[in-house]
């Protein structure tokens, strides 16, 4: 087990450096780089202040270099200076980030706590109304944009109830805040959850006709002890594996999410950070979702052991 | 005593008329939905009106267009730093009178030193560590100014090259503010320091920028309001929904397309909107160096394909205005008549008649309809900018031209219009300041940056610079409006449309006056209150 954690540690690491590498190298393949386009917002595409910039920025330098001065820096926790805001970048980043991990928990939150529930009375009352009705509703998930059900959300809410869900001022209490981010939440976490409600559903179906179900079943367990405690646990593995994927598609939903709802979150913030090409910014939130994905999965594969005692992780 | 009484009224009406002050209340926080992230906070180096909306109300001018008048014009500029002004007999030196006791937000005293200190950094006559200013996107404006000299530190002079009328309408514009010598580039990027009526208290990019009452404003009383909240909200169905539900006391400037404006009106019945023309016209950037482009006759050909009521009706619901170069009457103090307008190519009413000579000249080039001449048209990668694109691709059909969209990212626009890389080019422009000297030397002089398709004219720089000289403004006009029917017919970025967009504010704020001639002026917010 030892020797496997070691393993899987320093695998982390070298995913981490590869990723460090890419990003790095994919941002200076863009076309245009923060000076052009902070000359080109003026509507002027002068070489001579073009180059000024580039110099102060220090974009002249080798490549090699600025990648050296960025991880170094990194080691440091230096996070270097934002191009466009021209203020510490970790002052740019921090205070962004509990935003969006609050988003996106609750988004994951709703998404487990609506979509596993649902998936396993889909499967145990499999063809009546009610599954129908379910399987309905999870497509409907799937296909709805997020951005579009933001955006009736919003309309419904202006027009039934005069206000809007809208991130303006900053929440004065947790509650405020949870209640604020909770519709949000549920429209980003809305597509999750019908994933994981399908997937669900058939893993329940595939358990429930094993052979220990029916062992169980004779030997008089009740229906809600089979459920949930010899299919349910069994059926899960594919349904964390799911979840821990999902965990990282959240952030291609929130960009959507908090643009829609103007959530002051890292999300959107990375997407700016990409146009305007400023690099110090979108190489330390990549590195950082790099991060929360690597650890997930690391995470995903621990909870297999807890879920399944037959695996085990061999030295 | 009914004389008396009668006396006693009218006396009690002119007080109240003459005492508008009474009615007018202090404090309250504006709401305003802001549509995209501001790229710096620094009005000299930007030139749009996410800069210049917000930040105006932190900065003064030297003089300033009358706030109170809906129509800028050069004969409703008042002081502002300054007291006063003057020119020498032959009109090539600007002498102003500076207000004494004006501080900076920081508490450091204004004086003339910062007057020149700021034309020195536009004219490019500063010290080369000076960092107050990075990019310069109106040095072209400054040509004429050959030196700015300190008198005393109530006292500044602007040295002209040669007379030149339009150069105090320059400094009266939002994009003229007085910088702070003492201040570094940085900070006047990000938290800038002016002395106008608001300070910033914080500016968060992608988030919010919020501005606060200067309590030591020169203006005594002014402010009414504590202080103005600006929320970055990239999405426009979030801004109006934002609006409609009374989040916002005012929409961005001109955020209100027609459609929407009916929207709005449906479900915030109160909502005082008032569409006015921007300044901002939609024109196409024709590349002289991309054959058969190099050709008068094909881009005559181009121009003469164009009917702007599609435009307009798809556009603008039929609101939008037609006009050459310059903004046209009433709300353009220069441009020139209906009348003549109608004679220029592109704006013609029989638009079938002017396609026939348009396909006429394209057959003579050898183009027909089963072998037309193929091209790219490209815009920025955004709605705005799109939509007429694809209308104008329509309509190219007419005269055998085959055109495809090329959508460019937006960050990269200019720099692929700097290295002439297209064949056609959908663009909008929008003036400063309704003054020919900006909308010609910015746009179609040979030296200008700003210049995109590298116009080179001769007779059109001469015909520039004798407009810019010329004091009479009858004869000036006249001047104008052969250099616009020169435009036209060299189809140099012929204009399609002028702009129309609604603004709304809630009933409860008063003392907005919309300036109608150009977006980018009229944002001190000091004469603005709430009623609430």
């Amino acid at each position: 087990m030892g020797a496997y954690l070691t393993r899987r540690f320093l695998l982390m690491v070298l995913t981490l450096f590869g990723m460090s590498v890419l990003i790095f190298v994919m941002l200076r393949l863009v076309p245009g780089n923060v000076a052009d386009i902070l000359v080109d917002s003026a509507g002027i595409a002068d070489p001579k202040e073009k180059a000024k910039i580039i110099a102060e920025l220090g974009l002249d330098r080798p490549i090699f270099d600025q990648y050296l001065q960025w991880i170094g820096g990194l080691f440091r926790g230096d996070l270097g200076f934002a191009y466009v805001s021209e203020r510490p970048a970790i002052e740019e980043i921090a205070p962004r980030i509990p935003i969006s991990a609050k988003l996106a928990g609750l988004a994951l939150f709703f998404s487990v706590i609506l979509g596993v529930p649902l998936g396993v009375i889909s499967a145990v009352r499999q063809n009546t109304g009610l599954d129908y009705f379910l399987r309905v509703l999870s497509l409907s998930g799937l296909s709805l944009p997020s951005f579009w059900l933001g955006l009736l959300i919003l309309m419904a809410s202006v027009q039934w109830f005069g206000m809007i869900p809208i991130y303006t001022n900053e929440p004065r209490s947790f509650i405020d805040e949870v209640l604020l981010l909770s519709i949000p939440a549920a429209a980003v976490g809305f597509r999750s959850s019908a994933l994981i409600m399908r997937l669900t559903r058939s893993s329940m179906l595939e358990v429930l006709r094993q052979d220990y179900i029916r062992t169980a079943r004779s030997k008089g367990a009740s229906q809600t002890s089979v459920n949930y405690e010899h299919a349910l646990r069994n059926a899960l593995l594919p349904v964390v594996t799911i979840i821990g994927i999902e965990a990282a598609f959240l952030v291609g939903g929130l960009i959507v999410t908090e643009t829609v709802f103007n959530i002051p979150g890292v999300a959107r913030f990375l997407v700016e950070a990409i146009l305007w090409r400023d690099y110090p910014i979108v190489q330390n939130l990549v590195m950082l979702i790099a991060f929360i994905v690597v650890t997930v999965n690391f995470l995903v594969d621990m909870a297999y052991m807890a879920l399944d005692p037959r695996i085990k992780f061999a030295d | 005593m009914r004389t008396r009484l009668a006396a006693v009224a009218s006396g009690l009406a002119a007080f109240v008329i003459a005492s508008p002050a009474f009615a007018q209340k202090q404090g309250g926080t504006l709401r305003i939905s802001h549509r995209d992230n501001p790229p710096s906070a620094s009005i000299h180096e930007e030139a749009t009106i996410s800069v210049i909306q917000p930040f105006m109300a932190v900065f003064n001018n030297l003089v300033v267009f009358d706030p109170k008048e809906k129509i800028n014009s050069p004969d409703k500029i008042v002081p502002d730093l300054a007291e006063s002004w003057s020119w020498n007999p032959d009109q090539t030196k600007l002498t102003f009178k500076l207000r004494s006791g004006v501080k900076w937000h920081d508490g450091k005293p204004f004086t003339a030193k910062d007057v020149k200190c700021t034309w020195d950094a536009l004219s490019g006559k500063a010290d080369e560590k000076s960092d107050l200013i990075r990019k310069n996107p109106r040095k072209v404006w400054y040509n004429n100014l050959k030196e700015v000299t300190v008198g005393s530190d109530t006292e500044v002079t602007f040295t002209l090259g040669r007379p030149q009328p339009s150069f105090l309408s320059m400094l009266a514009a939002g994009y003229s503010p007085v910088y702070a010598c003492h201040a570094q580039g940085r900070d006047m990027r990000s938290k800038p320091i002016g002395t106008g009526p608001f300070k910033v208290a914080d500016f968060k990019r992608n988030e919010s920028i919020k501005l606060v009452r200067n309590p030591d404003y020169w203006k005594k009383g002014l402010p009414y309001l504590d202080a103005i909240d600006w929320k970055i909200v990239p999405n426009r169905s979030t801004r109006m929904l934002g609006f409609v539900a009374g989040e916002f006391d005012m929409t961005f400037d001109s955020d209100v397309t027609f459609p929407l404006l009916k929207d709005i009106k449906a479900q915030k019945a109160d909502a005082v909107c008032e569409p006015r023309p921007s300044n901002v016209n939609q024109n196409i950037l024709i590349n002289p160096e991309s054959p058969p482009f190099d050709k008068p006759e094909v881009r005559r050909a181009l121009v003469l394909s164009i009917d702007q009521k599609p435009f307009n009706d798809i556009l603008f619901q039929g609101n939008a205005l037609s006009g050459a170069a310059m903004l046209p009457p009433p709300a353009g103090f220069w441009g020139m008549p209906k009348e003549m307008l109608q004679t220029l190519p592109g704006f013609a009413s029989d638009v079938e008649k002017s396609r026939a000579e348009a396909r006429k000249i394209m057959e003579g080039l050898g183009y027909s309809k089963d072998k037309p001449l193929k091209v790219k048209v490209s815009t920025r990668n955004i709605a705005i900018y799109r939509d007429p694109a694809v209308i104008l691709i329509d309509q190219l059909k007419h005269v055998y031209i085959e055109a495809e969209l090329d959508p460019i990212d937006t960050t990269v626009w200019y720099t692929k219009v700097q290295r002439k890389d297209y064949q056609l080019g959908m663009n909008l422009t929008g003036l400063g300041v309704d003054d020919p000297d900006t909308a010609f030397y910015e746009n179609f002089y040979s030296t200008s940056d700003r210049n995109y398709t590298s116009y080179k004219n001769p007779e059109i720089d001469k015909l520039i610079d004798q407009q810019s000289a010329e004091p009479d403004r009858e004869k000036r006009k006249k001047i104008v409006w052969e250099i616009e029917k020169k435009l036209a017919e060299d189809g140099a970025r012929p204009v399609i449309v002028h702009n129309v967009a609604a603004t709304c504010w809630t009933p409860q704020l008063k003392g907005v006056v919309l300036q109608h001639n150009s977006i980018y002026n009229g944002w001190r917010f000091e004469d603005m209150w709430l009623d609430r």
